[in-house]
């Protein structure tokens, strides 16, 4: 019998995030077990349900995922969020890597010194700016379609949604000199599985605030 | 007409290392054109070969594919070396996943400032050896076949020799209490593609030796 997906993870963004939004997009509901103290882990770490002693992992189709890279893949492969053939997903692949250090960064920004951030959010703009979105932006105006790859949603789409979102959390006006972008940022974002998840009361979580950070950092001690 | 593949990095093992080895291991031959001095790295970003501005590069069946995992994953899949079905596919990521971050741990030893270096090594080992090698280990005992995931040649097994060899030159005894992963290795190394690139004379790199260390960093920073 299958069950819903049950993700294991902090109430937080951190790694599972870009999960939590290619499930959603996908359309499949999904449960999460929230991990609130360092006891929690240690908890999972005991049971032997975490190869690697980490989290994210995610129980789906009688197997207990780790690893947000292994678990995504196998998400956007599951629900046809990968391409149509070898080439396409390589490209979705390259992609999603952009996006993924992109939004590595932003992730970290909350867990610096305070002394660092000032720095290390112009770094971000910088590079969302002239090493990112100029990609994206490339890619959407060389084929004149909707989506990223292949003229069909894909995970490449979703998870750019997702780092632009999280990049106009840091500069509203981040995408000011990319007009394709906002174009496909409001096309993104009206698809109805998810508008739904961009409504108050879904399972996105919110930006990290310093309160959070304690909270993390005690769990995983770091 | 295809050509060879075609790897742009510098004349190390870095973050190509993986993807030579998996080249080599599904007997491709390969060319590799190496960055020396920024002006390099310049001129390959210049002439807008480089998606993100970085290497690795890998000219590949008409495409110019960069990031680490989209080219390994390009070259596993297209050589079967990514099992045989989603399931597989899940086992294999999920033991990759593991490895490129011990990877991570074991290529970024020579780059850390000096005052850091006895805890990142201690911290190296102490993963190697109570996080990684364990799961592998255990792997390889409750299934009993000779290969990590569906009975045959995957990429997980390409790329878990390497890190076993690169960890054993920090400290050779290392695979001391895994005897498993000590019959994996010979097992795997006797593969004759593998076999093959780990003589003399190959182009597997070695490790980075301290006196390379600041030209490597003045080609990217």
């Amino acid at each position: 019998m299958a069950g819903k997906p049950k993700l294991h993870y902090t109430k937080g963004r951190g790694k599972m995030e870009s999960i939590r939004w290619l499930l959603a997009a996908a359309g499949v509901e999904f449960e999460e077990e929230f991990i609130e103290t360092k006891e929690d882990l240690e908890k999972l770490r005991n049971d032997g349900v975490l190869l690697f002693q980490q989290v994210p992992m995610v129980e789906i189709d009688g197997m207990r995922m780790v690893q947000t890279r292994a678990i995504l893949s196998y998400l956007a492969a599951k629900y046809n969020l990968y391409g149509k053939d070898l080439k396409e997903r390589a490209w979705i692949d390259m992609y999603v890597e952009g996006t993924t250090d992109l939004m590595g960064m932003i992730m970290y920004l909350p867990f610096q010194p305070a002394d660092t951030k000032e720095k290390n959010l112009a770094l971000i703009i910088e590079r969302a700016t002239t090493r990112y979105f100029p990609v994206y932006e490339k890619a959407l105006k060389d084929h004149g379609q909707d989506y990223l790859v292949g003229n069909k949603l894909s995970w490449a789409d979703v998870h750019l949604l997702e780092a632009i979102l999280m990049a106009e959390e840091c500069k509203p006006d981040v995408l000011s000199a990319f007009p394709l972008l906002q174009a496909f940022k409001g096309r993104i974002s009206n698809i109805p599985t998810i508008k739904k998840f961009l409504q108050p009361g879904s399972q996105r979580k919110p930006p990290t605030d310093e309160k959070f950070v304690a909270v993390v950092r005690k769990i995983f001690n770091i | 007409m295809s050509a060879k593949p075609k790897l742009h990095y510098f004349n190390g093992r870095g973050r190509m290392e993986p993807i030579r080895w998996l080249l080599a291991a599904a007997g491709v031959e390969f060319e590799e054109s190496y960055l020396e001095k920024k002006e390099d790295l310049t001129k390959l970003q210049k002439d807008g070969s480089l998606l993100f501005q970085q290497v690795p590069m890998v000219e590949i069946d008409g495409m110019k594919l960069v990031q680490t995992r989209a080219i390994a994953n390009y070259i596993a899949t297209k050589y079967n070396l990514y099992g045989k079905d989603l399931k597989e596919r899940a086992l294999i990521d999920m033991y990759v996943e593991g490895m490129f971050d011990l990877n991570e741990l074991l290529m970024t030893h020579d780059f850390q400032p000096a005052d850091k270096k006895d805890q990142h090594f201690a911290n190296m080992m102490d993963k190697a050896t109570n996080r990684y090698f364990p799961v592998f280990e255990k792997v390889l005992k409750d299934h009993g076949k000779d290969f990590l995931v569906g009975n045959q040649l995957s990429r997980a097994d390409v790329q878990l020799l390497e890190i076993i060899l690169m960890a054993e030159e920090f400290k050779p005894d290392i695979l001391a209490k895994f005897p498993l992963l000590q019959s994996f290795k010979a097992r795997i190394s006797n593969i004759p593609t593998i076999k093959k690139f780990l003589q003399p004379g190959s182009q597997r790199k070695p490790p980075i030796r301290e006196e390379e260390v600041p030209k490597v960093m003045k080609i990217f920073y």
